[in-house]
């Protein structure tokens, strides 16, 4: 039914596909994801909608092995077919004529940032885009981004490309140098969308983020993926997935998304020994 | 064959007993509880039945099922035919017979209630309809022609399900869409394998297909497309799409991690299969000492769950007493025979925790009940000073659902009242949209299986009506 059409190993573990999804393609904004399931006993996942072709009706997922699922998936050959997908879920970012706005991306967060800095361009934004990730084999979609934006700025923590340093320090750098700054969005990993929170705070810019909480139906019905924000609780895949950085409760957050630790590094490691003994 | 046997000998007996696992080694399980009547224990009770002329059972039924004539072709051995019987006016006669709160519904209102010991309906009609699945016993159909018009179904619980099987029935083209890849809504997803066995419910969906209903899964209604869309594409549709949007107490320390709502827990449980964790990828916590809070039904199967899963001490708080809980008593005294300890007129009011977002505690208030309240229940009142903390490191919140307001956002003109719930004529189902009908828990709140198979029915009855003189959602103006 969800067929993948092309695969693609963008940088060491990240795959990029592109599955078939004529309504899914017909309808996503920007901001929105999709829940898979691999195979009957795996487990809903959900990832942010990359890109999407209206008229040949594909989506593309781009990913990162972390875990079971994502390994899993990233065995799946084009032709294969995923067991379920489900979409366009959570609410699609809002796009507007703001003036100077800053896209920022880390890690697989560049695939998320991607369709939104080319849609804020194409609504007359001067977009500023900031890419990075630790070293340089793991910077992907450059190009796509660089032109999607105005003006882009990569970073590595390694140095090994680019500039040297985290993304939050490229966006302190801009923001000092940018007196008209009028909205940052800043999508990956938890403790980065945090800092970068904390870096605009003072400037009093608001700062969207894209949450990765831990999700199972991502339609309103479990409550797993609920976050506090502003003192409220509000759930992720209904009310989000993008909020205000400035009022997220970031510890509770980040404490949420290891709740289960324990059991995904053990069915990782069965996994792989399973997987690995099958290989040869 | 068995035959009835002389009233007075009917009045000397006494109520049989459904068959049990015991409770100590069911809590190492997830198989079912009850075991089912023997086809003798279903003579024998049935044999009871006095054939009340009216019947007074069947009123106190929602699907007013032909409760005395089904129960005598049990006395007659015509377990096929028994099962034919109730199938007139109940499409789920599986389910029911597992989780109809009977005692509050046909058993009631059946002439021995009195002498405390009603005919065992419920347990009558699953021993029937789990005879009928073990035969394979279908009903004929008269044939009905096919006909053009196309109708959309939101939603695959038992109202969802009762509407289509009907609307195929008579010769419609019907199909299902359900937001999750599993059908039967609350079934599938929320009443555990231990009460209502998921191979039935897949059984009885098969039965569904069998009719000519397409399903479409992964379908989220309000996302994929809206119902404007879907009114668009379709000749009538009919709005199931049950309240499953999960309520906190909004209490402090709710976000810590091991706080669960009852429905996260059930779905990963029994939706995800993640008590068979790490066969099937799903991840469930087993806590030790777990507390859950609530009186209904679902607090009732979420503590049940969390004992199955390895919890040493499961509690259950409660506001109000043990009379005012909403939960079966049946389901009720199965818990507290596996050892679930009740704590009755307790309200928590701050879950505690460590840094790691770890549960350490619940801290508690004693209540007293105070006058009656709107719903004529006696309304529950704190005890200042009675503050306590309850040592656990797992909390379930089990204290209701709301509506999801994703299907209502893409319905243009379908009104809903003040709690999102949709507006419909009570008879007919019908919204304040021409040929757009609703029914079960979306229109009532949380309900119960039985009343939303008898929306179900309503609305087809009525879809049949509208779209048989004429009517046509998609050619219609909004
Ligand atoms: C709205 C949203 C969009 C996302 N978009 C992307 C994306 O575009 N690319 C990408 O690589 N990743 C994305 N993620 C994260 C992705 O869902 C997780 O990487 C994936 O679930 C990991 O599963 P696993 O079994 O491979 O790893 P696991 O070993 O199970 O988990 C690794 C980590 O992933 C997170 N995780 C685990 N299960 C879930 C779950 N059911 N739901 C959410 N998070 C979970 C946890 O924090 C966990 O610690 C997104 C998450 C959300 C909520
Ligand atoms: C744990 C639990 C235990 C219960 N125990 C009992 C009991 O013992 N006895 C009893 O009589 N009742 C019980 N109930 C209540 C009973 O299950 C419900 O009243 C009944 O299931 C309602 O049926 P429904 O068809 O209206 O909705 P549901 O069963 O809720 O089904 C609705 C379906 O619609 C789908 N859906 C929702 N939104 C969308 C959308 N946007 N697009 C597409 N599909 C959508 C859902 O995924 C779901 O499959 C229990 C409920 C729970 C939660
Ligand atoms: S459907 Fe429910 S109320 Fe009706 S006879 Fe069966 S058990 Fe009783
Ligand atoms: S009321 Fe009781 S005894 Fe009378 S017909 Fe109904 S089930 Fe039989
Ligand atoms: S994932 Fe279930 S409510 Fe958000």
């Amino acid at each position: 039914m969800y067929k993948i059409i092309t695969k693609r190993e963008i940088a060491p573990n990240i795959i990029s596909l592109e599955v078939a999804a004529p309504l899914i393609a017909k309808r996503v904004k920007p901001g929105q994801f999709i829940i898979l399931l691999v195979d009957e006993r795996g487990e809903r996942i959900p990832v942010t909608i990359a890109d999407y072709n209206r008229e040949n009706g594909r989506i593309r997922i781009i990913f990162q092995v972390v875990g079971k699922t994502t390994a899993q998936l990233s065995q799946m050959n084009e032709g294969d077919e995923l067991f379920a997908l489900v979409g366009p879920l959570g609410n699609p970012s809002e796009i507007d004529n703001y003036g100077t706005v800053v896209t920022v991306g880390g890690g697989t967060g560049i695939a998320s940032v991607y369709p939104i800095t080319r849609e804020l361009k194409e609504a007359g934004n001067r977009v500023i885009s900031i890419i990075g990730a630790k070293t340089r084999d793991l910077i992907i979609m450059e190009d796509e981004i660089r032109k999607a934006s105005t003006e882009l700025l990569v970073t590595t923590d390694d140095g090994s490309y680019a500039r040297k340093g985290f993304v939050t320090e490229i966006l302190d750098e801009v923001l000092q140098k940018e007196k008209d700054v009028k909205k940052v969005w800043a999508i990956g990993p938890a403790p980065m969308m945090k800092a970068a929170s904390e870096v605009t705070k003072p400037h009093g810019i608001e700062t969207i983020v894209s949450l990765n909480a831990i999700m199972v139906d991502g339609t309103g019905m479990c409550g797993s993926c609920r976050v506090t924000v502003n003192g409220e609780t509000k759930f992720v895949c209904v009310d989000g997935p993008e909020f205000n950085g400035h009022l997220v409760d970031w510890p509770e957050f980040m404490n949420r998304l290891a709740r289960y630790e324990k059991m995904e590094k053990h069915s990782f490691e069965a996994y792989r020994k399973v997987c690995g003994e099958e290989n040869g | 064959m068995a035959e009835m046997i002389p009233t007075p000998e009917r009045m000397k007996r006494s109520q049989r007993p459904m068959p049990e696992q015991d409770p100590k080694k069911r809590v190492c399980n997830f198989d079912e509880v009850p075991l089912g009547y023997t086809t003798e224990d279903a003579i024998y009770e049935a044999q009871r039945c006095l054939q009340c002329k009216p019947a007074p059972c069947v009123e106190g039924c929602p699907a007013e099922i032909h409760i005395p004539q089904f129960i005598l072709k049990i006395v007659e051995e015509g377990f096929a035919s028994a099962y034919l019987e109730i199938l007139k006016t109940n499409s789920l006669p599986t389910m029911c017979g597992r989780v109809c709160p009977q005692e509050e519904q046909c058993q009631r209102a059946c002439v021995y209630n009195k002498m405390g010991k009603p005919i065992s309906i419920g347990r009558l009609e699953r021993f029937v309809s789990d005879w009928a699945r073990k035969h394979d016993t279908k009903e004929k159909l008269p044939d009905s022609k096919k006909k053009s018009k196309l109708v959309a179904v939101v939603g695959s619980g038992p109202a969802g399900l009762t509407c289509a099987a009907d609307l195929a029935k008579m010769g419609y083209d019907v199909t299902i869409f359900e937001a999750l890849h599993k059908t039967g809504g609350v079934l599938t997803y929320g009443i555990p394998e231990f009460r209502l066995p998921k191979k039935i419910v897949g059984y009885e969906v098969d039965k569904i297909k069998d009719l000519g209903v397409k399903i479409v899964t992964d379908f989220v209604v309000g996302l994929t497309k809206g119902v404007d869309e879907l009114a668009g594409e379709f000749d009538a549709i009919f709005l199931a799409n049950g309240a499953g949007a999960p309520q906190f107490m909004h209490i402090p320390g709710e976000n810590l991690n091991d706080v669960y709502s009852a429905n996260e827990f059930l779905t990963r449980s029994n939706l995800m299969k993640a008590y068979k964790f790490p066969e099937f990828d799903t991840p469930i916590k087993a806590g030790k000492k777990v507390v859950v809070i609530g009186g209904g039904n679902v607090a009732m199967d979420a503590a049940r769950t969390a004992l199955r899963l390895g919890a040493k001490d499961v509690h259950v708080v409660y506001r109000r007493t043990k009379e005012e809980a909403p939960a079966r008593a049946e389901e009720i005294a199965h818990a507290e025979e596996e050892g679930i300890v009740f704590d009755f007129l307790t309200l928590p009011v701050r879950i505690l925790g460590d840094e790691k977002g770890n549960v350490t505690g619940m801290e508690c208030i004693k209540m007293r009940l105070g006058e009656p309240d709107e719903s004529g229940r006696r309304r529950p009142l704190p005890i200042e000073g009675s503050n306590f903390v309850m040592q656990v490191d797992m909390v379930i919140c089990a204290i209701g659902t709301a509506a999801n307001p994703i299907v209502a956002r893409s319905a243009t003109s379908v009104q809903t009242n003040k709690r999102g719930y949709f507006i419909v004529d009570e008879k007919t189902r019908a919204t304040s949209r021409e040929g757009i009908f609703a029914g079960g828990d979306i229109t009532r709140g949380s309900a119960t299986v039985i009343s939303a198979i008898g929306d179900g029915k309503k609305a087809a009855r009525a879809i049949d009506r509208y779209l048989s003189s004429g009517g046509s959602l998609r050619k219609s103006k909004k």
